[in-house]
């Protein structure tokens, strides 16, 4: 791909007054930022921060897990923990990952000096940084859905829907800038793929947030002055819960085809193919944002006449099997583009397809829960379609950072490094989602710890969940420490 | 690693603050429109009672106890509709360099805002009911205040409007338009919520 780079020369300026700045002047340059390279650094920060904790407190569970007889933590803070993973899974990890991708690289693809009303997306991560620190703790305090604390309870409701804000603030940025900040005689049509992926990305969270906003508001005033309509703290769950799940969750990962076709190559006689199927499997994935609009989850019914599974049928396949066919699109062209350029594949492009291709799974086996011969409905079958959407998104962020090392941080990235992390983080990731998805059909009930018995070897498969999370726990810390590490970086070469 | 960098060429600035107006509209749209679904969903699953008439069974969603002040709340819709005329004015008025006017025309519409702000306070004290009375009182505070809220944006919007104008920034047409648009947005979203809140009931 071709990437503009507007910044340059601002960047080298700012190199050589570095030397001279101190400590207290270099934070103050970070917090009043307007560089758009900067303000997607704090979000991916941000994002990794978080990701260390949800890994954490996802390998602490499948701990609980394996011995059903006895917790080690208090039974009370059990449900804590499970809404401390999927809130942190979902909005503390994936919407700023991708929002802080797209705000550092878009500008550089469509030739902008810098992002559309940079201020407002720097506002809207502080937004973030503030709501997502606010919801961090009100859990702790036991707060969350279910939680005990009155006042915590409305701390997390407050925290989730500064988020939310954060992110909207976000996305119209980056709609803005693509609209309205490309280079003169650069057409919508002629935008690289992840643009276009992070352009409706951001339309997808525009449409779907304020739809949550307005849930929080209602759940908010709702739980604060009388719970007389939304269930209390027990309410949370089932009116803002949509947040976390699927199909959000797909909106939230929207850019990771247009990361996957961008770094298997949109060049050579066939881009125009493989630029057109990008371009529409990420627009077929973005009818997910349907089922987040509508707040409906299709089922498909077997029992019944063959009219009743025909008129099941139509809006299973429309809600749940359309997306996967715009992810298999552009795995499709990501294939194209790489037949005849195997000797010359790039490192990053490993995390990235087996990242989507985790991702895929996720969705299928979401596709699959809405089956209701399956009854997986309240197993833990869920929670695996989440780890796998979630932990597919991070490693295909971890390819993107590492294709676009040198418009981030100014060098490239050992490839041998970065192919053994893909590896490890696709090991990872099935180990801690394929289990669960087994064990789903054996009815392991979803947030329980304890209490749960079936046939089969259920520790073991415990212990695969907690050793995936460990595994990707040391991926993650493993790409912090080795690959951007700056000593580690090596001159970029461009071709 | 395959990706180039060059140096950028000018890029183009087109209507950068028309273009984040709406996108900031949709989102307008997208959250009233999801609240009032919450809210529909909760008056049809209400149970059914006689009208105060007798003549049909309608929802037992608004307390027999409460009465909507429909004055004032068709005075704000109209406030509201009046808005966007003068909004639109304003940006006639900028198109043809007329600056007076302008002024005149964006001073008028943060009034007009604020007369629609004071007119929902007055609903407020007209209907005299607590927030934590029950379910249809909490649900009512949240979508009206979250309109208010709204509305107390785009008078943010009109004043900061003004202050470019009488800045010297008229020629900034987008601007105008910008706020143009975020009015037609908010009354759009509050006729929505008037027809159901107040008007259905």
């Amino acid at each position: 791909m071709t990437a503009l780079d507007a910044s340059s020369a601002l960047n080298s300026n700012s190199s050589q007054v570095k030397g001279s700045r101190n400590l207290v002047g270099e934070i103050s340059v970070w917090i009043t930022t307007t560089d758009h390279n900067r303000i997607g650094r704090l979000f991916l920060r941000g994002s990794f921060i978080w990701l260390i904790g949800v890994i954490g407190v996802g390998a602490a569970l499948g701990l609980e897990r394996i011995d059903t007889g006895s917790t080690l933590f208090p039974e009370d803070s059990i449900v804590q923990l499970f809404s401390f993973f999927r809130t942190g899974l979902a909005i503390g990890v994936l919407v700023p990952l991708f929002l802080g991708l797209s705000i550092a690289v878009v500008p550089l693809q469509i030739g902008a000096r810098t992002i559309s009303f940079a201020r407002m997306s720097l506002f809207g991560f502080y937004l973030w940084m503030i709501g997502s620190i606010v919801v961090m703790v009100s859990i702790i305090g036991n707060g969350g859905p279910s939680g005990g604390s009155a006042q915590m309870v409305d701390a997390y409701l407050v925290g989730v829907g500064l988020v939310l804000i954060g992110a909207l603030a976000a996305a119209t940025s980056i709609t803005g800038t693509i609209i309205g900040a490309r280079s003169s005689g650069l057409v919508l049509s002629e935008i690289t793929v992840f643009t276009w992926s992070a352009f409706v990305g951001a339309i997808g969270l525009i449409l779907t947030l304020p739809i949550h906003l307005g849930s929080v508001i209602y759940a908010a005033v709702d739980h604060h002055y009388g719970r007389l309509a939304f269930g209390g703290n027990y309410g949370i769950d089932k009116w803002i819960g949509g947040v976390f799940g699927q199909p959000q969750t797909l909106i939230y990962v929207i850019p990771v085809l247009g990361v996957l076709v961008e770094i298997a190559g949109t060049k050579g006689p066939m881009r125009h193919v493989i630029r057109t199927g990008g371009f529409i499997g990420i627009g077929i994935l973005s009818t997910s944002l349907l089922g987040v609009v509508t707040r409906t989850q299709h089922v498909f019914e077997w029992p019944g006449s063959l009219g009743d599974k025909f008129t099941s049928a139509i809006p299973y396949a429309l809600f749940n099997l359309l997306p996967i066919l715009g992810v298999l699109v552009a795995l499709a062209v990501s294939m194209l583009a790489l037949r005849g350029t195997l000797p010359q594949l790039s490192a990053p492009l490993v995390p990235a397809l087996l990242g989507v291709a985790m991702v895929l799974t996720g969705m299928i086996g979401h596709a699959t829960q809405m089956l209701s011969s399956t009854d997986l409905a309240g197993t833990v079958f869920d929670e695996g379609v989440f780890v796998y959407i979630g932990y597919g998104a991070v490693l295909v962020a971890l390819g993107a950072i590492a294709h676009w090392s040198g418009e981030l941080r100014g060098g490239s990235v050992p490839n041998g490094i970065v192919v053994g992390l893909g590896v490890t983080g696709f090991i990872a990731t099935v180990l801690a989602s394929l289990p669960y998805y087994i064990v789903g059909f054996a009815n392991q009930e979803a947030n329980s710890v304890t209490d749960f018995e079936y046939g089969g070897p259920q520790a073991l498969w415990n212990v695969l969940v907690t050793a995936g999370h460990v595994l990707m726990a040391i991926v993650v810390v493993g790409f912090f420490v080795v690959v951007l590490r700056p000593q580690q970086l090596t001159t970029k070469s461009t071709s | 690693m395959n990706s180039t960098t060059i140096a950028s060429p000018r890029s183009s600035a087109k209507h950068q603050v028309l273009v984040a107006a709406a996108v900031a509209g949709s989102a307008v749209f997208m959250l009233m429109f999801g609240m009032l679904s919450i809210w529909m969903r909760f008056r049809d699953a209400s149970p059914l009672r006689e009208s105060t008439s007798g003549a049909k069974m309608i929802h037992d969603w608004l307390p027999v106890d409460i009465t909507i002040p429909e004055v004032a709340t068709n005075s704000i819709m109209i406030t509201l509709v009046m808005t966007c005329v003068i909004a639109q004015w304003a940006v006639y008025a900028t198109r043809r360099s007329d600056s007076s006017h302008a002024y005149l025309a964006l001073a008028i519409v943060a009034a007009l805002g604020i007369a629609a702000i004071n007119a929902q306070v007055a609903v407020y004290i007209q209907m005299g009911i607590g927030i934590g009375d029950g379910a249809y009182q909490t649900m009512f505070y949240a979508v009206t205040g979250t309109m208010l809220a709204l509305l107390v944006s785009g008078v943010v919007f009109s004043l900061v409007a003004l202050f470019r104008a009488l800045a010297g920034r008229l020629s900034d047409r987008q601007v105008m338009s910008a706020h143009a648009l975020y009015w037609y947005v908010l009354t759009t979203a509050f006729g929505a919520m008037w027809f159901i809140v107040y008007v259905q009931k």
